[in-house]
Order: C-alpha cells, then structure tokens, then sequence
C-alpha cells in the first residue's frame, strides 16, 4: 500500500466517511473509492461492500480483486452516566464502538468518571437530535428516569439506529411503554426497545448487567437468532 | 471490520513515519473454519514488531517469513494456507480452514 493511499484513508476515517480500498491481488494496485474513480463493476462492489459492511472477492478483467469497506466507527450512545455506563464504556471501546455518554447531571458525567469520552451535558432530547442516530448506532438508556430516557427514546425510535435498549423491569417497561404510545408510537415502534435490557445471563453487578448489554448489541449487529430466541422464551 | 483494523493502520502509519519498513498482510479469502474474517489485518516491521492478526496464531509466522521478502522486494504476494496445503501442515492451521492473506508493503 502506498504510503498516500493510508494517508487519505485515514483521512475518511476521521472524517467518518465510508471509503472502498480495492486491490488487484496480482500486482497490489489499488484504488480508494470513491475518491478515486472506479470502473463500473468494481464501484458496484465497493457499494455492496460497504452497505453490508461485508469484504466482496471478485474477477475484473481476468484478475481478482479485493474489496475492503472501511465504514466508520460503530457508536454507543448511553443515556445516564451511571454506575453500569462506567462498567459498559470500557467494553464497548474495544468492540469498535465510539463511546457518547449523555445526561444533564453534571455531578454524574465527569470526566473523571469517564476519562477520555465524549459527555453531552444538554438535556437528552436535544442531545440525542444532535447526536442524529443512524443505522450504525446503538441507543442504551440508563437512568430509570422517565424525565431523561423517555426524551432519548423517543427520538431513538424516530431513527434508524440498530439496537435500542433501556434498563428497566417488566413493571417500569409497561409504564414507559405506555407513555411513548401517548407520544404517538405504535406497537411495531415500541417492540424495537429491548427491555429488560441485555441478554439474559443472570447478571448481578453492574459489571455484568453492562456485559449483557455489550452481548446483546453485538448478537443483534450480528444478527444472531440469540438475543431474539431468549427474550421469546422468557415471554412466553 | 472498519472498527478494530483502524488501530492496525494507525500503528503501521506511526511506525511508518518512525523509518521503520512495514508491511501489511490481510485475510482476503477464507473457507471452513477460519478463525479471522476476511479484512482482518496484521501489520509488521523488518525490527520484528506485530499488530492486529489474521489467524489464531498458527500462520502468523510464515506470513511475517513472506512479509520480510515482500519489504525486501517491494513485490506483494497472495499467499494460500489450506488443508490441502503442505505448506499449512507445516505451520499448523489445526483448525482445518483455509485462508488466502494479501501481503503488501508500506511503501
């Protein structure tokens, strides 16, 4: 790789936009879509590469090509800078998450209590249309404050983000779904909210309540049938 | 994919500009039971320095074989460990797998 095809692909990476790197694996040649052109069949598969965030192997003009979408950075938001955020951030770090941690309290997001995150102090309706969650977004509310998760949640169920969990019991799960459907949202909506939140291994400490949860994101990214069968069974 | 790897780039571009020769080997191509996905990635110096993988650990050391000739050569290789590969017997892909990795340098 040439020293200024890195250069310019970690440039897209800080600037969080998806970029292609395709090889030609006989000779190393290699293009960086869409910045540079591509010809048809091979920007067509940059596109799927990075729409299923799955490398593609193809023939182009009798030679095989690689196709490496660089897509970036997954992101976590977390609602309330609680016990279980401090436990979940250092896990979700190394999973490939961009870490946000969102609540107005100040006394709870310090930067003391988590060093080197991105705190949003504003109140978690503004913070979270800020924050604009797309399909590569997780969405964890924590605060078992209707006052802050309700606002989250709601503009978390207005978006495309992949995983949104809130921690809560059956009982608080009820209430909570009750006030979003005054707020206007249907049960197809509601059921996108995984609550009791995390998988179900029995978690105690806050330490494994946050490995429930960084499990149950990545089962549900990875569409696993896990995360799914679990919670059926249990409602059943 | 995009998320771990970034770090693998970082580190090859930072020892890059510390004028150390770096090569790049990524899994392009796997079959069976392969323990590292396609994209992954393993970055290596001439001085012996590794990060990232593109295996459990049994081919890492004829890619880092390959990847000496390739930062002397400057030509890149596609190189193919598998079960039907003597080659794989002999640093051990015990998983039963197959696994193409690219090996490029820095350059």
């Amino acid at each position: 790789m040439k020293a200024e095809i890195l250069a310019r692909l970690q440039a897209a990476q800080a600037a969080k936009k998806p970029v292609a790197l395709l090889t030609r694996l006989t000779d190393g040649v290699q293009i960086l879509w869409p910045q540079d052109e591509a010809p048809a069949p091979l920007a067509e598969a940059a596109r799927t590469a990075l729409r299923d965030d799955a490398a593609q192997n193809l023939e182009y003009e009798g030679a095989a090509w690689f196709v490496h979408p660089h897509n970036p950075a997954l992101r976590l938001i977390i609602v309330g800078a609680v016990h279980i955020a401090q436990a979940l951030v250092p896990m979700a770090q190394p999973l490939g998450f961009a870490v946000t941690v969102v609540d107005p309290r100040r006394a709870w997001a310090t930067a003391d209590r988590f060093p080197g995150i991105t705190l949003i102090h504003e109140w978690t309706d503004d913070a979270m249309a800020e924050l604009a969650p797309d399909s590569r977004t997780a969405v964890v509310t924590l605060t078992h404050d209707p006052k802050l998760d309700d606002p989250a949640l709601d503009v978390a169920l207005k978006s495309d983000a992949f995983y949104i969990g809130a921690l809560g019991s059956r009982r608080t799960h009820a209430k909570r779904v009750e006030r979003l459907t005054e707020l206007g949202h249907g049960a197809e909506a509601l059921g996108r909210i995984k609550s009791p939140v995390g998988l179900d291994i029995g978690a105690v400490t806050a330490a494994e309540i946050a490995l429930s949860i960084i499990a149950e994101v990545v089962a549900v990214r990875r569409g696993a049938a896990l995360g799914s069968r679990v919670r059926a069974a249990v409602s059943a | 994919m995009s998320d771990v790897s970034d770090d693998i780039l970082a580190t090859a571009a930072a020892w890059r500009a510390a004028g150390e020769d770096v090569a790049l080997a990524t899994v392009v191509q796997t079959w069976g039971s392969s323990p590292r996905p396609p994209g992954s990635r393993l970055a290596l110096t001439a001085s012996g320095k590794l990060a990232g993988s593109v295996s459990g650990g049994c081919i890492e050391g004829a890619v880092a074989d390959a990847a000496k000739q390739t930062m002397a050569s400057g030509t890149p290789q596609l190189l193919d460990f598998g079960i039907t590969d003597e080659r794989a017997w002999e640093v051990g892909l015990a998983c039963g797998g197959k696994v193409k990795v690219f090996v490029e340098k820095l350059a």
